[in-house]
Formats: C-alpha cells, structure tokens, sequence
C-alpha cells in the first residue's frame, strides 16, 4: 500500500526538479505570502538600533534588550553573492555586539567581543561589512554578556543565487526562544548559589512511593542510592525551565498563538531556528509529517520525521504539506517538558489549534553518566573505572605524563597516531570544576535526544543526516584534537578539559589548511550545543562524502562524537556550548586559524603527513583575503 | 589529643598549600596572548582591554551568597527563644570570603546567650568540599576567641556536612558537626531532618562543658518554598546533653533532655 507519507516524499522529490513552485524566489513574493508576525528588511545595508525596549508577554510587561525594537529582531533577508553592510548603533548603557551565526565572514567582522573585535561601546556605532558566500537559514544575535536573554537576537534568511533545489509554496520562519521577567544575572547568580532551584521536576518522595510500588522497594532504593552516591539528579535535564521561562515563538507564547496560514496541497517550508539562551526543544507537528530539508543553513537530503529534538543555536528547515482543512498545533516543547509554545497553523487566520498536553517528564538513566549498569554497582571510586581497551582505535596513554604537561598547550599527541585519543582524565578529574568524569563515553548519533527514544512515532537522529551536495573537502583528517566537556553541576562550573575560559592561557591552534578531526567527549549529564565559529563541522556519523555539515552540534551526556574541520578562514573563532549561562560560566575557548606560513607550536613532522596545501580548497581563499574586504582600515568604530 | 589535633591542623594545612599549587599547575606566564589576531585590526591596546574583559565574565566572576539555613522561634516547657543559623560567602569558585553565625536570644527576657560570629577562607578541595580556616568570636556567653578549621561540603548520598573544630584563645580544643538531609514531599514542600553534635577535647568548667560528646540537637523541619528563596517552616528539635555538660545542666536545675516546637523562615539570596 502506497501510503500518504510516500506520496508526500515522491511529490517533494518531483517538485524539486521540476522546480514548479520554485520559479518565483520567494523574496520576491508578497509579504503576505508567508512570515506573518515578524517584520523583514532586505538589501544590502542594514541599520540596526541596539535598545531597551518594553515588550508584554502573556499580558505582563517586561524589559528587553533588542534589535530596532522588536522582539525577535527584524528578519534580515541577504541575497548569495552579494556583499551587506549593517550599521548597528547602540544605544545601551553597557557595551554590545552581534554575532552573524553560521555565517563564514571574514574574523574581524564575527562580532565576538574580546575575540575578534572589541565590541561596541554605548553611544557608538559599528559597521559590519562582509561578502555573502552562502545560503539558507541563519541568525544573528548579542556575544556580549547575557543579552541574548533578554531578547537581542533575529532571523537571517540568505536566497540562494541559483535556483533553490528546495521546492515550496510559501515560508515561515520560526524563532524559538526562552523569555524571562527574571533578570538574567539574576537567574545566574541563583544557579551559582544553588544549581537545583530553578528546576520544579526533581523526584519526590511520592515519586519513590510510585517506582516502589511498581518496580519493588529494593530496586528503587538501589537506583536512588546509585544517583545519591555520585550526587547527581536524574531530572537534571535543563538548568532553567518554566516557570521561569515562558517559551516563544516569534516573540508569542502559547496564549498569544503565533498564526500560520496555508493553502490545503501547499508545501510550506518553516525555517525554524533556536535562539533561546539555554532551552532545547522537541519541535513536532500532531498529525501532520515533516519533511527535513536543511540543517544549519546548508541543505540535507529529505528525510521525513515526526520529531526532532534541536539544540540552542540549531536551525532546522522542514517541508510540510497539509492536504486536509483543519488546523494543525506548532509545539515546540522544552527538553525538560516543564513548558512548551504553540503556534497554529491552519487553513485561515485567526484559528487556534487544540494545544497538546505536556509529557511527562522524562529521566536520565546510567547511560547519560557514561558507565552502564554494571559498571556502577561494583564502583567505588572514580579511579576503578573500566579499561577503554575494548573500543577500537584506543591507545593506552600514560596518563601520568598527561597530567603533568601544561594542560591548555597540549592539545593532542603529536607523536601519536591520528586516531588516537589524547587521554587527558588524570589531570581532569582532579580539581572542584570537574565532577564527573564518563568511564565509557559512547556514539550516541543513532539516538534522538534526551527522552524521545520512546515516542510512538517517528524521531530524528543525527545518524540520519546526510547533506545534500557532496562535502567539500573529502580529505581525511591529519590529526585529532580531543576535548572534554567538563563541569560540576553542584558549584555551576562548566568548562572544556576542566578549564574554563577565564584561565585559559592559550587558544586551539589550527593552521590554515589543515584538515581536523575535533572529537568531543560530553562527561557532564547534560547535553551541549557546541557551536565553532568561522568554519562548518562536518558531522562523522557514517555519511561518507555527504556527511551533514553543522555550525552546531549537541553532544549528548556521555557521547563521544567527532567532527571534522577544515581550517579555512585564518582568524581567531569562537569556540563554545550555547546554552548562554554555560559559556558565561566558562564552557568557551578560541580556535586560532594561523596562517599556513606561520609556525605551529607543535611540530608536525611527527604526524607522518605533508600539509597537503594542493587539495583544492572549497571556498575562495580571495574572498577571504582581509584587505581584498576593504578592511584595511583597521579603526572601525564611528 | 589536643597534640593529634594540633598535627591533623598542620596536615591540612600542607595539603592545602599542595592543592593549591596543583590547581596552578598551568603553563608558565609567558609575554605570549592566548589570541591577538585581531590586534592587526583594532589595536594591541584595544583589544588586550576586551580580551581581558571578555575572559573575566568566562567564569572568573565573583558571586554572593547569604543563607538563613534557620531563623526561629523555639518554644520548650521552660523557655522560649530565638535561634539563628546563617551563613554568607562571597568570591569565585575556588577562593571565598565565608562568614558563618549562630546564637540564640531568650524571648523570655533572660538576654542573648550565645552568639557566635566566624569569618573563614574558605577554597574549594574538591568537586564537592570546601576546606575552610579562620577564626570565630563568641559575643556571647562571654567574649572568647578561637581558631577554626572546618571542612564543608556535599557528601555522597545528598547529605549537607559542616565539620568544625576550634582551638580557644585558652587552648581548649572543641568540635562541631553538622548534617542535613532534604526530603522532597513535593517540588516546594520539603521535610529537613538535620543533626548537630557538640565535642569537647577537655572539661571546661567555665562553660558548663564536659569532655567527650557534649549535645546532640536532631530536628525535623518542614518547609514550604513559595518562591525558592523564601519558605517558612515549622518543626520539633530534641536537645540532649551528654556526659559532663548533663551533669553541668542537671545542677544547674536545668533539664539535659528538652523537646523544642520551632517555627520559622529559611531564607537565601
């Protein structure tokens, strides 16, 4: 039986390649058309007012700090080859900045205080200027402090400048974020002071009366005893949740009910992106299939779905088709499921649809601590964890050796080889900001996220991911930097490698050119959206040469993933977990691009391969080129 | 004994020091920046003062912390008085400033008749202890002073610990432990069963004090958390004396076993 959900996929595909609906681009349609609610801007120049501003969410006034006064700030369309410039004015008491994120523009126009320029003071204006080398759907938003609560951040859509393979009738796109009235260094200084307080879904002891009943007095006490003994909570699923957080959409709670409209036998495409500053969300659409389309920007093989769990930072673009004239509900639920928002989309304007539920909220289990069952019940202390002898391409390293080098300098083994993974626990799981350390970190592409294994429909992995156009650069990569993602929960410090950004004495070194394996190794319960600036990782989940390439990847509590790199565009680049009070915390480094000429601190000559510099590069090295941008003129600031 | 003391507090110290130089084991200051690429840009200057101030608000921040873990009326048979126990820190997450409190004050008109005040370093050991050195003035019963070493911290099992000892300005050695648990009965309804048990090293007569255990205060407190910051509570302690000071009590008239109604507010910011 040829079932709809096929029919779907075959339309989609005809579609494409006919490119029916594609003839027209749609910036070129009317407004009407499709991003309804949030207000566009398109061109080349840009002037963005950075501001305080009163916003009513939910009938409550409260202070944002934004873009030109609304929240989200003004959808910037960009068109592929063109160059932009936006003038961003701060009318701030306290400095600011904007940050083009999963844009590839040149170092010194990224916007990260610090990092890449000095940000911009009150009063001042700043002139971002750079060429557009790419498509899709992006945002932009504050680096500095924790403006990104408070509402400082929009949407970016770039049309492509050949036709859109992607096939659709209309568009809308869809911020997602996490408003509070709280202030957000208030909200830090509650986490700082006492982690648990803003999380109302710890277990109880009716809870253990419950589990007791059914699973048997001994079972439960034994599994309360394991999380008691390693102090760690299994409802530790997101740092701040409702009723904290009102979740939007567009700027609309639930309440306010973010309107959709659609044509029955449309394709509509959502560009959804998260630009809440610490709330993952299980975005789905009751009844209605969702065709994924695009990952951060740059186009993936279609592939149905019927939820998607998406990082802080991630976009996603998916295709939908309703047939039938009813409405159907937008959720966008918060990992922890202690909120969620809700938008409509349906047939007219004005409709509501029937608001589901939230589920109940889901449990970290032995895996999320990185030991199995097993493991546990014989563990005494952190030192009898298991041998990794088992899992292929594992050297054993001397850890003592490890311990004693300069822990920020060493990076990997130089003389090691490619694979292997430069051990650096024994220095790790000493000191107060490393709690944990995952005895048996493993791949977990294959899973959804954090509790949605057990849907009775259909749920998205990363191993699922395969991106549309062949990878650029196919080559292997030459060596292996291996990072830890490190905290203590308890005291609220994040870091990577247990050392956090405020004690770090020297960046990631890249040179230009190379080719990087980066594996990351999540030893905290939490999962991380790591997000590096200035370069794409190109995801290994097993998608050959179309593996999906990402501006932001989550790495599930005690996952080992990796992502290659292609070290391309020289400068300094960000490199952090975008849960905003994470990084403000410390979870944040810089990846140093040095130009190929320059010397690395580590010699190379170990690594057994030449830099192999007549690899054809994907991008334009002259595009790239600084003074080919006219930023020659060092003095920027007006 | 107080030798074995004396000792475990020089054993501590080294350590402390060693710990300290373990954390600090990072690579040698050099004249190098971690980055500068954007000094080509902007200016050396300009961009040393953002790169300073961006790595200062990446986890080198200070916070503040104040925490009224009691602040109660207890009614007993004999008495009624007012009972706090509260505590406050400020620093980062390795170095803190940590000043702790306790005392009680008749409500029956018989004056304060204890109040202590300690100020204490306090670095953070490890994930979850906090080694804490410094010293504690007692206003009350009478003005006397002592050096404090404690250790305090989150124990396997959620178990809150402060362990303290004290050497006085006279040379008695005395120690303090304190555990507290919390019982979740709903997200903001929780039941705090809490232990505190008084040493002494020596008799000290001037204080009623016997050698050995002293006191053994065991509480149930049951609180409600209408915002996490504010929760009112109600509770019962039982208040025994051991040894020494039981017998201190005894002739003195008073009563070493006591049974204690309490009713107050937990609060922090």
């Amino acid at each position: 039986m040829l079932s709809r959900r096929h029919l779907l996929h075959y339309t989609l595909g005809a579609g494409a390649a006919l490119g029916v609906a594609g003839m027209l681009p749609a910036w070129a349609r009317s407004s009407s058309d499709g991003n309804l609610g949030i207000t566009s801007a398109s061109g080349t120049a840009f002037d963005l007012e950075i501001a305080e501003f009163p916003v009513r969410i939910n009938g409550k006034t409260g202070k944002a700090v934004g873009i030109n006064g609304q929240l989200p700030g003004p959808l910037l369309r960009f068109r592929e080859g063109e160059t932009v410039t936006l003038n961003v004015t701060n009318k701030l008491q306290e400095d600011t900045s904007v940050h083009w994120h999963g844009l590839l523009v040149p170092f010194q126009m990224d916007g990260v205080p610090g990092v890449t320029f000095p940000g911009i003071k009150p009063g001042k204006t700043f002139r971002y200027q750079f060429p557009v080398r790419q498509n899709g759907t992006y945002w932009y938003h504050s680096h500095s402090g924790l403006q990104e609560q408070l509402g400082h951040y929009g949407p970016i859509i770039i049309e492509p400048s050949e036709r859109d393979p992607i096939a659709y009738d209309r568009e809308y796109v869809l911020v997602l974020s996490d408003w509070s009235f709280t202030d957000p260094h208030r909200i830090y200084a509650k986490l700082k002071n006492n982690a648990e307080s803003l999380n109302f879904q710890r277990r109880t002891l009716p809870d253990f009366l419950r589990d007791a009943a059914n699973n048997g007095f001994s079972d439960t006490l034994e599994d309360r005893a394991m999380w008691g003994k390693m102090r760690m909570s299994p409802r530790d699923l997101a740092d701040v949740g409702a009723p904290t957080y009102t979740y939007l959409i567009n700027g609309h709670s639930t309440a306010e009910n973010f309107n959709m409209v659609f044509q029955p036998g449309e394709r509509v495409r959502l560009r959804i992106i998260n630009a809440s500053a610490m709330s993952l969300f299980n975005v789905r659409i009751p009844g209605l299939p969702m065709t994924v389309v695009q990952s951060d920007g740059l186009n993936i093989q279609p592939i149905e779905t019927d939820e998607f769990q998406m990082g802080v930072a991630e976009t996603y673009d998916v295709i939908v088709a309703p047939e039938d004239d009813q409405t159907y509900a937008f959720v966008a639920e918060s990992i922890d499921r202690s909120g969620q928002a809700v938008a409509t989309l349906g047939p007219r304007p004005g409709l509501r649809a029937a608001v589901p539920d939230l589920r109940p909220v889901p449990s970290l289990t032995m895996k999320d601590m990185g030991m199995s069952h097993k493991s546990m019940a014989g563990m005494s202390d952190m030192e009898n964890r298991p041998t990794m002898s088992d899992m292929s391409g594992m050297s054993s390293m001397d850890h003592m050796t490890h311990g004693d080098m300069p822990r920020t300098a060493m990076g990997p083994d130089p003389h090691g080889p490619p694979t292997q993974l430069a051990s650096v626990e024994a220095s790790l799981k000493k000191g107060p900001g490393v709690a944990n350390i995952a005895a048996m970190p493993s791949s977990r592409l294959d899973e959804p996220g954090i509790g949605l294994s057990d849907q009775p429909h259909r749920t998205l992995t990363y191993s699922q991911l395969r991106s549309l156009e062949p990878n650029p650069d196919s080559r292997s990569p030459q060596r292996e930097v291996v990072i830890h993602l490190t905290s203590n929960m308890e005291r609220y410090m994040w870091s990577f490698d247990g050392v956090k950004f405020s004690e770090v004495t020297q960046s990631i070194r890249f040179r230009e050119g190379e080719r990087v394996r980066l594996t990351l190794i999540n030893d905290t319960m939490m999962p991380h959206p790591i997000h590096l600036h200035g370069m794409f990782f190109d995801l290994v989940n097993g998608g050959g040469d179309h593996k999906p390439r990402k501006h932001t990847v989550v790495v599930k509590p005690a996952e080992k993933l990796s992502v290659d790199v292609s070290a391309e565009h020289v400068g300094d680049w960000a490199f952090h977990c975008h849960l905003l009070y994470h990084m403000h915390a410390g979870m944040m480094q810089v990846v140093s691009v040095l130009p190929s000429t320059d010397k690395m601190p580590m010699d190379h000559d170990m690594m057994g391969h030449d830099m192999p510099m007549e690899h054809e590069m994907p991008m334009d090295h002259d595009m790239m080129d600084h003074s080919a941008m006219g930023h020659d003129k060092p003095e920027e600031m007006k | 004994m107080r030798k074995v003391m004396f000792a475990a507090l020089a054993a501590i110290a080294v350590t402390t020091s060693a710990s300290a130089q373990a954390h600090d084991d990072q690579p040698p200051s050099s004249s190098e920046k971690p980055w500068s690429q954007a000094d080509a840009y902007y200016g050396k200057e300009t961009m040393a003062d953002a790169r300073r101030a961006v790595q200062a608000g990446g986890g080198a921040q200070n916070s503040f912390y104040v925490l009224f873990n009691q602040l109660e009326a207890q009614f007993s048979d004999e008495s009624e008085s007012l009972y706090w126990n509260g505590q406050a820190s400020w620093g980062d997450d390795i170095n803190k400033l940590w000043i702790k409190s306790e005392g009680r004050t008749s409500l029956n008109g018989d004056g304060t008749e204890d109040a202590e005040l300690q100020a204490l370093y306090s670095r953070a050991i490890s994930p979850y202890w906090n080694l804490q050195a410094g010293v504690r003035h007692d206003f009350e019963p009478h003005g006397l002073t002592h050096g404090v070493l404690a250790l305090q911290g989150l124990a396997p099992y959620w178990f809150e610990i402060d362990a303290s000892a004290f050497l006085s300005e006279k040379g008695d050695l005395t120690a303090r432990f304190e555990a507290e648990y919390e019982f979740l009965l709903t997200q903001r309804l929780i039941l705090q069963p809490r232990i505190e048990a008084n040493f002494s090293a020596q008799d000290i007569a001037e204080r009623e004090t016997g050698s050995g255990l002293n006191s053994i205060d065991a509480g149930l407190r049951l609180r409600y958390e209408f915002v996490r910051e504010l929760a009112p509570y109600v509770g019962v302690e039982w208040q025994s004396e051991f040894g020494g000071s039981r017998d201190y009590t005894r002739v003195a008239g008073g009563d070493p076993d006591q049974v204690v109604v309490v009713g107050g507010i937990r609060t922090w910011f």
